[in-house]
């Protein structure tokens, strides 16, 4: 962002909101100029740190010999649980169940037991393999394949969301199906691993930079682990590579060792995860286990749902506990469910903790939702599309009796079926129906399939603390502006939103605006950025100390050129004071002469919200983000290889502060969420081993996995039926749900080989071998034999 | 030139961006990510995975081969710096223009907003750098074959795609200093091969760059437990996973005499350090499957570096030539010293991780006869994810079919057993039998014999053993000529 002179005719800013500016940093990263924590310049003496992982997956620590680790050359120091100064701890939800370091017991395989420092990063790695450590194995719980939701342990207290009496509608609904249903995790896979660099400063001080989502709860870990005041820890990120949720609590543990050794050493200390060790030893997307039981009509309108949401929290609580709630609060996804009752069960077991991962259990509970609608058409024979239709929440401005949620919050901005209506022609979802049949009449061995899955998405924090946010705005004489706010980068174009917002509140051009690193010591208290609320919360909170430094310009310049009030306006680059018109840079020069104050802190928190858990009721979302996808895939019935052949998606982003970016985001989302319910798969062996750490065993999408065509489009007619940023809706997570569309696609073309006369009851991720399975399974189903329709 | 042409050099030369470079001192399993970010400061180079597979430390390689100097991606992550010598090494750091400007690449990415977090964004700019300089107005077919190899989790690729395509309407491929400084580039290389060894370190610690072939066999008869490093995509992964000591090193990669490929008398001939890109259009022009298979091994850098002999070598049972290979009766050239024998490529494997081949003996080439125009020859691979995915089940089928009768068949797949391995039993199900449907079902039930497969992360035993009785069907249904499609496909090949 060069200085130049701005224009001073101009009509329009250049860069406010509503406008497709390029990401902030693109320039540096198309040329490697981009700074990442590993990127910056280590100050003298930096040393490195590794970590040493338990081999088993549940044990007590008998031994722990690190004299070898101790004495291989150039390392430092080696830290232990002993070694942590404070407490250690770094459970995000306060119930003391996350050491930073194995303390007596390991309980999952690939647990921290140790930490080395070197003199190079290869020197600890090397040393960290050279422990002897003897564990009396337990018995250990590598997965709740096998676990019972109602009887096996929890990491902590479940939720129970009820509406209406399930269990008698069940009863009486005249269709009833239930079944289980398994969904794989996910792993971030954000291309730059975990990562801190620590350096020590006066006194208790430590600044670490770190790849972390949340720097407020980062400080307050490391401050918890080191045993000394926030005050003393501050904690700066300028932009991640890739976050995903990855990195809301899972940064908090290199963090808080890389601030323990350079507190102890006196001097910088680095620790970056390999890859395999960062798949190894942080937490990924919940896997879950879904049980159903619904209960229907002959014309498939759903009378009641009775869900468990059983998910694998790992061996502590993190975040496992709000994850499983998203889930409920997004079993209904578009649908109104008459009576239902639905609960979650975080079940413990000795693998790694998980964590947050983009939709927070929300697509997790969607998945459930389509699911029961892909049952309940088969049940009564119907395209689920159409299913989908008769059972969505009744539409904005219908008062009608279905649209509250089995949280009791009723849904006011429904747009769903204008989105869906709208998707179905453009996709010209009937024609293409019929093509396919054809097509599949016609084919042996390959089968065509299609569906078309919508997204309905909740924003807020449901802890509603989180629900606010801090900004920091500084006008200097020059005119030139610093903005600072507590939301961090990870790609999503977070600083770049709220840059266009303070442009545009002061109207000057974006590049007047300066986007500075987030730190902890410039704005406080901040919640992680997450759950989707990066622009909304900080967009407001910086609009909110933009306008505070406005009305004081607006003020002096009142009382300066003795015109009212109201006869200053902001105009692009200018200030109409009266009948003329000054130079937006000049008027803060008069007024820092005057000695007005150009700087404040500004501050929002969402209005409206509000959730009592233990009632299961509230206003839990300020308001919900829409969208919709359909996809046709090609599958293979011979091996279960497929294609997706086309995908043609509308979202809603409310009225976008940057359509650009936001496709990006639709775009980026929609592909994520493909990958998990496809070619991402998870395997832990019968020893509680990840086997799939890295990523030539752990498959994300390629650039060749894309659909062959891709169709992607912003609602143009939108925006937020509450007040938010210039009425724009989160783009972040509600994307990333689309991607049932490619799972229920593949559905789609299994059901095929048997007429569309069986459900395919198709599980995630939907690799090669579970579709050929599933085609198996269904062409024994269809075959010789009759089997009696369920 | 003579065996090691005098005293060995003790300096590695190569070029990096606009500087020559001399290096003194090396380890010998320093891998050129770890020098350009922690010796040279050059951090736009990032590292991702550490093993080849995610591309976020792709630079350009350029260096002098049978055509001249060609510059191609790699994986800065799992390349030696020994392997460097005599190349040119672009980072992305040399790209923009004396005034500061972005390279025609570079400002693609950027107006079509082909980044998001930014960190795998270096690596997209040189795969697509060295795309361009090759084919500067690609298919998206090709786009998505230069970025197999790259993988990036926020955009979903569309926006990459978008400024692929567009890159040539930001400059010309042929005026790219690359393009225009190729002469002076090309003598500087030349300069640099001054027909020495290159030693450098000392005893078991060696770092060795023979200077021929002849130098390389002379070296490794010697010092027969020396690792030979050809295009490093699985040693490489030895240092960076397994942090095993890998001294002394050999590097055969840079052996011009190792990488001819030719065709006589209907064998082909290729050396065991020919890469498989470099194979690629010479194998796919005879034999299309195999080209298509080629392209669904590892990513480009991984085409880029990795060698069929190294695949060949390393015994591994999941590489993806050895069974197309081996059902063509390729046989392999192994050498020791000067002698040299020559073996049928199927008997090369013994057993899980053990191969016939003696100490300080290497393979130099393999023959792979061409199937006569008859028979129907055909390579499957079956894996998760369609692209840079290691197989789970593939399936090589070389039939011949005389007045509707198998007269013979050779069928051998990879990820079924310890080795690449016939299906003996399959084969001797089908030979003499009418080449119909009935007899491919016949065939299928045999398959238990051949193979017990393993369960792993990549497929279940019931699995691999369905899709490869499938893959049969599949293969008999194409020689039919059968109303189509038998597979999906991403693209229809000609």
């Amino acid at each position: 962002m060069n200085r130049h002179a701005p224009n001073l005719k101009a009509q329009k800013i250049a860069g406010g909101v509503h406008s497709d500016v390029r990401h902030d940093s693109a320039h540096k990263h198309v040329a490697g100029e981009a700074v990442y924590i590993d990127d910056i310049p280590e100050p003298a003496g930096t040393l490195h740190a590794g970590l040493g992982l338990a081999s088993v997956a549940h044990g007590v620590l008998k031994s722990v010999d690190l004299s070898a680790v101790r004495a291989a050359p150039g390392v430092v120091a080696v830290l232990t649980a002993d070694d942590v100064p404070g407490v250690n701890d770094i459970s995000p939800s306060g119930m003391n169940d996350d050491p930073v370091l194995a303390d007596g017991k390991v309980e999952f395989h690939g647990q921290p037991v140790f930490c080395v420092v070197a003199r190079t990063r290869d020197q600890a790695r090397r040393a960290a393999r050279l422990a002897k450590i003897d564990y009396e194995e337990l018995p250990a719980l590598v997965g709740i394949r096998d676990l019972d939701p109602a009887t096996a342990r929890q990491v902590t207290t479940p939720l129970t969301l009820k509406r209406g009496d399930a269990a008698a509608a069940l009863r009486a609904a005249p269709r009833r199906v239930r079944d289980r249903m398994r969904l794989g995790g996910q792993d971030h896979f954000y291309l730059e691993g975990q990562v801190s660099l620590a350096v020590p400063g006066e006194d208790d001080e430590v600044t670490v930079y770190c790849s972390t989502q949340g720097p407020s709860e980062t400080q307050h870990m490391v401050a918890h682990a080191l045993g000394v005041a926030s005050h003393a820890v501050t904690i700066e990120v300028r932009r991640m590579g890739g976050g995903f949720g990855g990195k809301e609590t899972q940064a908090n543990q290199c963090a808080a060792l890389a601030a323990i050794a350079a507190r102890k050493l006196g001097r910088a200390v680095k620790l970056r995860l390999d890859r395999d060790e960062d798949m190894t030893a942080t937490g990924k997307r919940h896997d879950f286990m879904i049980d159903y039981d619904v209960g229907f009509d002959a014309d498939g309108r759903i009378l009641a749902v009775d869900y468990t949401f059983a998910l694998n929290a790992g061996f502590s609580a993190d975040l496992s506990g709000p994850v499983g709630d998203r889930a409920l609060f997004h079993c209904d996804n578009a649908y109104f469910f008459p009576h239902v009752l639905a609960k979650s069960a975080p079940l413990y077991t000795n693998t790694v903790s998980n964590t947050a991962f983009r939709g927070f259990g929300g697509p997790q509970g969607m998945v459930g939702a389509e699911r029961v609608i892909e049952e309940v058409a088969f049940a009564v024979g119907k395209d689920p599309l159409d299913i989908r239709k008769l059972n969505f929440y009744d539409e904005i401005g219908v008062e009608g009796t279905r649209n509250l949620t089995p949280y009791h919050q009723k849904v006011e901005d429904c747009i769903i079926q204008r989105i869906v209506a709208e998707l179905e022609k453009s996709a010209d979802y009937a024609g293409r129906r019929r093509e396919i049949s054809a097509f599949n009449a016609n084919s042996r061995f390959v089968k065509r399939g299609l569906a078309l899955t919508p997204v309905k998405f909740g924003i807020s924090f449901t802890k509603t603390e989180s629900n606010q946010a801090g900004a920091l705005v500084h006008v200097y004489t020059d005119g030139s502006v610093h903005m600072n706010h507590g939301g961090t980068e990870m790609g999503q174009g977070l600083h770049l939103k709220v840059a266009q917002v303070v442009a545009e509140e002061f109207q000057i051009d974006l590049n007047r605006v300066r986007i500075t690193a987030t730190t902890t010591a410039k704005v406080p208290n901040t919640a992680p950025t997450a759950a989707s609320s990066g622009a909304d919360l900080n967009g407001m909170a910086a609009q909110d100390a933009a306008r505070q430094i406005k009305k004081r310009l607006a003020d002096f310049a009142a009382e300066r050129y003795g015109v009212p009030r109201e006869q200053i306006v902001f105009l692009p680059n200018r200030v109409r004071v009266g009948n003329q018109e000054i130079a937006f840079d000049e008027l803060v020069r008069q007024a820092y002469v005057a000695r007005v104050q150009l700087s404040a802190a500004g501050f929002y928190k969402t209005p409206k919200i509000h959730w009592d858990r233990s009632k299961g009721r509230g206003h839990a979302f300020y308001y919900y983000a829409y969208g919709a996808a359909c996809s046709e895939v090609s599958v293979d019935t011979l091996t279960g290889e497929y294609v997706v052949e086309r995908t043609d998606i509308l979202h809603d982003a409310g009225r976008s502060l940057n359509p650009a970016i936001d496709l990006g985001q639709v775009e980026g989302g929609f592909i994520q969420g493909m990958g998990w319910l496809t070619t991402e798969e998870l395997v832990w062996d019968d020893r509680g081993r990840l086997r799939t750490h890295a990523p030539s065993t752990y498959k994300i999408p390629l650039a060749s996995d894309r659909p062959k065509v891709f169709n992607v489009a912003l609602t143009d007619w939108s925006q937020a039926y509450e007040p938010t940023i210039h009425r724009s809706k989160a783009v972040g997570e509600p994307p990333l749900p689309l991607g049932l569309s490619v799972l229920h696609a593949l559905s789609d073309a299994v059901a095929s080989v048997a007429d569309h006369r069986i459900c395919p009851r198709l599980d995630a991720p939907a690799t090669p071998e579970r579709v050929l399975m599933a085609i198996e399974r269904l062409k024994a189903e269809a075959a010789p034999v009759p089997t009696p329709a369920r | 030139m003579g065996r090691g042409a005098g005293l060995p050099r003790r300096e590695l030369r190569f070029l990096l961006n606009g500087e020559a470079v001399a290096l003194r001192e090396a380890r010998a399993d320093e891998t050129l990510l770890d020098w350009l970010r922690l010796r040279r400061g050059l951090n736009g180079t990032k590292e991702g995975c550490a093993e080849g597979d995610c591309g976020a430390c792709t630079v350009l390689v350029g260096r002098l081969g049978r055509d001249g100097l060609v510059y191609e991606s790699v994986n800065a992550c799992i390349r030696f710096l020994g392997s460097l010598d005599g190349c040119h090494v672009v980072t992305v750091e040399h790209l923009k223009d004396e005034s500061g400007a972005l390279h025609p690449v570079q400002q693609a990415m950027v107006d079509f907003h082909g980044s998001q977090c930014g960190f795998c964004t270096p690596g997209f700019v040189m795969s697509l750098y060295g795309l361009w300089m090759r084919e500067p107005r690609p298919s998206d077919a090709r786009i998505e074959k230069a970025l197999q190899g790259n993988l990036c989790r926020c955009t979903g690729y569309e926006a990459i795609m978008r400024a692929a395509r567009a890159v040539s309407t930001y400059g010309e491929a042929g005026r790219d200093p690359l393009a225009a400084e190729r002469e002076t580039v090309t003598a500087q290389l030349a300069a640099m091969r001054d027909g020495r060894r290159v030693e450098i370190g000392e005893g078991g610690g060696r770092l060795v760059v023979p200077a021929s072939l002849d130098d390389f066999a002379a070296f490794l008869e010697a010092e027969p437990k020396a690792t030979i490093v050809a295009g490093s995509t699985d040693v490489g992964l030895w240092v960076t996973k397994q942090m095993r000591d890998i001294a002394p090193v050999v590097f055969a990669g840079g052996l011009r005499d190792l990488q001819a490929i030719s065709e006589k008398d209907g064998v082909v001939t290729i050396g065991a350090g020919v890469s498989y890109s470099e194979a690629r259009d010479f194998l796919g022009r005879r034999i299309p499957a195999l080209g298509l298979l080629i392209d669904r091994i590892g990513g480009e850098q991984v085409r880029n570096m990795g060698t069929i002999g190294g695949n060949i070598a390393n015994g591994s049972p999941i590489g993806d030539t050895p069974p197309p290979l081996i059902v063509l009766g390729a046989s392999l050239t192994l050498r020791k010293g000067k002698q040299r024998r020559t073996i049928a490529l199927e008997d090369f494997f013994v057993a899980y991780g053990r191969q016939d081949r003696a100490p300080g003996e290497f393979v130099e080439a393999v023959h792979v006869p061409l199937p006569a125009k008859a028979a129907h020859f055909a390579v499957y691979k079956v894996s998760k994810r369609r692209d840079e995915d290691i197989t789970a089940t593939l399936g090589a089928f070389h039939v011949t079919v005389e007045d509707g009768v198998v007269a013979s068949a050779r069928i051998a797949y990879g990820g079924m057993a310890a080795t690449p391995k016939r299906a003996k039993a399959v084969e001797a199900a089908l030979v003499g039998r009418p080449w119909t449907q009935a007899s491919v079902e016949g065939a299928q039930a045999a398959y238990a014999q051949d193979y017990q497969p393993l369960s792993d992360m990549r497929a279940s035993a019931e699995y691999r053993l369905l899709a490869a009785k499938n893959l049969l069907l599949r293969f008999y249904m194409e020689t039919t000529g059968a109303a189509r499609p038998f597979a999906v496909k991403r693209y229809e090949v000609a």
